[in-house]
């Protein structure tokens, strides 16, 4: 006789329908395969922990982001935040998809030049650009976007001495009704900088002012709020054509589009708060078509969208290491994986769902990482199915800023595997091994 | 250690105690334990019959077993 499936035993104290804190139950499915792909397979083959990447799910979010903007605006570019992931596979199926480049670092700069950018298909952001860096970008004539007079002074004496003409943009910060207000990077509109770096620029004769660039921040909820922001980047166009008859290229309009996830401290769900990228879109093309910009001269409008067109093709796969009772009681489920690879946890309320099925009983959960270090919680207090030593489970929507913020810390860097679009599986980073770490350190004599 | 006599466990691991109006349910493991703790087995026979009936190993159940037992203790289901 085949054995049942022997679910950890288990009790609940049930209160007389009313919803715990935890709000009324949903129910919860687990999570057993990713594009058809089987988790448990994928587990015994490439380990665990494991980040697993749909490219299915990214092609159809980009395409559906491109189909949002592009039928409500007739000039539309995505350029791929590197920062957001920048694995080589997961910015080369962006560009094939058609997205530009947007790169905050002379590091990422190189990554995109060597996933066969063009030079004038990379948009170079950032506080942080050495004179080489600078150099490199103006000899290739990519978009450099200035954020400071430091940085702009730089320019206009790289370009007396250089050849070609840099091809720049300013990125501007202002008030769109947002809290708090990004005012850190870049030049404000409010207080009149903005302008004032415009005019330095148009009179220094020696630098090509391509366009007008904005990031308001991220993860923002406001589509108004980029409405506002368009408005006054139009606003800036108008008046540079107005005084000097010259015509901007583009408007960039940044990223910053909420992803699905579950914001901390939010009391709904991210899917049933988060604008859609169509309500986003509605905003931006509304307020340039609306502008003063005259129809002939509208500008390209480039978007550097990135949480939102990666993190949902984006799943970390774990293993349940021990089941604890704490001192009061409380449950708590130790996984295999840490905020030191799933950086997002500080964010983010994850959504952490068992990789087999399991019964409808659930109790208050403590979900803690591997480290052993008290900062390393997934969740706090989740009402969650009671799963044994061994079990799997899978976090999902975790594609964004988890696979270049990780450390490497304790552990090390589990495989990043990649489900292309026929369901074949590709190892795009492969686990780091100790050789990998101490290659890299280096023994005073006295110390060998 | 024993299982409180007066408490009522339905077929689907509903479970009232009327001495504390309290009610729970459990999931089929655990139904399945309450019960035989009403008969009044003992660890090993309990075992046994758990070993023979799901595919778990001795020491995963030994351990998910004095976990259960200790949860039912903290919600006053047991008997002084
Ligand atoms: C200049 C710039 N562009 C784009 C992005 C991508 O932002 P998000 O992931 O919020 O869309 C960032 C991230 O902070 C950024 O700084």
């Amino acid at each position: 006789m085949e054995k049942l499936v022997f679910e950890r035993p288990f009790i609940k104290k049930l209160n007389s329908g009313m919803p715990s804190k935890f709000g009324l139950k949903t129910r919860m499915e687990p999570i057993t395969e990713i594009d058809e792909v089987s988790v448990k397979e994928l587990i015994d083959k490439y380990g665990s922990p494991l980040f697993v990447i749909s490219e299915k799910t990214i092609r159809k979010t980009y395409k559906s982001a491109e189909r949002a903007f592009s039928t409500r605006y007739p000039k539309v570019q995505f350029a791929w935040s590197y920062k957001t992931n920048y694995l080589d596979a997961v910015c080369r199926v962006f560009h094939k998809e058609g997205a530009w480049a947007e790169v905050v670092s002379g590091f990422e700069y190189e990554k995109a030049l060597r996933n066969n950018n063009p030079g004038d298909q990379i948009i170079f952001n950032g506080p942080d650009k050495s004179r080489k860096d600078l150099e490199l970008a103006t000899a290739n004539g990519s978009l450099i976007h200035i954020d400071h007079f430091d940085e702009l002074y730089a320019l206009i004496d790289l370009a007396e001495k250089s050849e070609k003409k840099p091809k720049v943009a300013i990125r501007i910060n202002m008030d769109t009704g947002i809290y708090p207000q990004w005012d850190r990077f870049g030049f404000n509109y409010e207080n009149g900088e903005a302008w004032d770096a415009l005019n330095r620029i148009m009179l220094s004769g020696n630098l090509d002012l391509v366009g007008l660039h904005t990031h308001i921040g991220t993860f923002i909820l406001s589509a108004d709020a980029y409405g506002k922001a368009a408005a006054k980047l139009a606003d800036l166009a108008v008046s540079l054509e107005r005084k000097y008859n010259h015509v901007i290229k583009y408007i960039d309009m940044g990223g910053g589009f909420a992803s699905n996830s579950n914001l901390k401290g939010a009391y709904l769900p991210g899917s049933d708060t988060v604008p859609g990228i169509d309500e986003y879109a509605d905003a931006i093309s509304s307020a340039l078509i609306n502008s003063a910009i005259k129809p002939d001269n509208l500008p390209l409008l480039i978007l550097e969208t990135g949480r939102a067109l990666i993190d949902e093709a984006g799943y970390l796969l774990g293993t349940v290491l021990a089941n604890k009772r704490m001192a009061d009681g409380r449950r708590s489920t130790i996984l295999d994986i840490g905020v030191n690879i799933l950086f997002t946890a500080f964010w983010y309320d994850h959504n952490i769902r068992p990789a087999q099925p399991f019964s409808e009983h659930s109790e208050e959960t403590a979900i803690y990482g591997p480290l052993c270090m008290n900062i390393d919680v997934l969740r706090e207090a989740v009402d969650f199915p009671p799963l044994k030593k061994d079990d799997r489970v899978v976090i999902n929507r975790v594609g964004a800023y988890n696979m270049t913020q990780w450390m490497q810390f304790i552990t090390m860097r589990p495989n990043v595997v990649m489900i292309d679009e026929k369901g074949g599986v590709h190892i795009i980073r492969r686990n780091e091994t100790i050789d990998d770490l101490v290659s890299l350190e280096k023994l005073p004599p006295h110390l060998k | 250690m024993k299982i409180k006599k007066n408490i009522a466990v339905s077929e689907s691991g509903f479970v009232f105690d009327p001495s504390t109006g309290e009610s729970f349910s459990l999931n089929q493991v655990g139904l399945e334990l309450v019960e035989l703790l009403k008969q009044g087995e003992d660890f090993d026979a309990i075992k046994k019959e758990i070993l023979e009936k799901y595919d778990v190993d001795e020491i995963s159940f030994e351990k998910y077993y004095y976990d259960f037992i200790n949860s039912l203790n903290q919600n006053q289901l047991l008997e002084d």
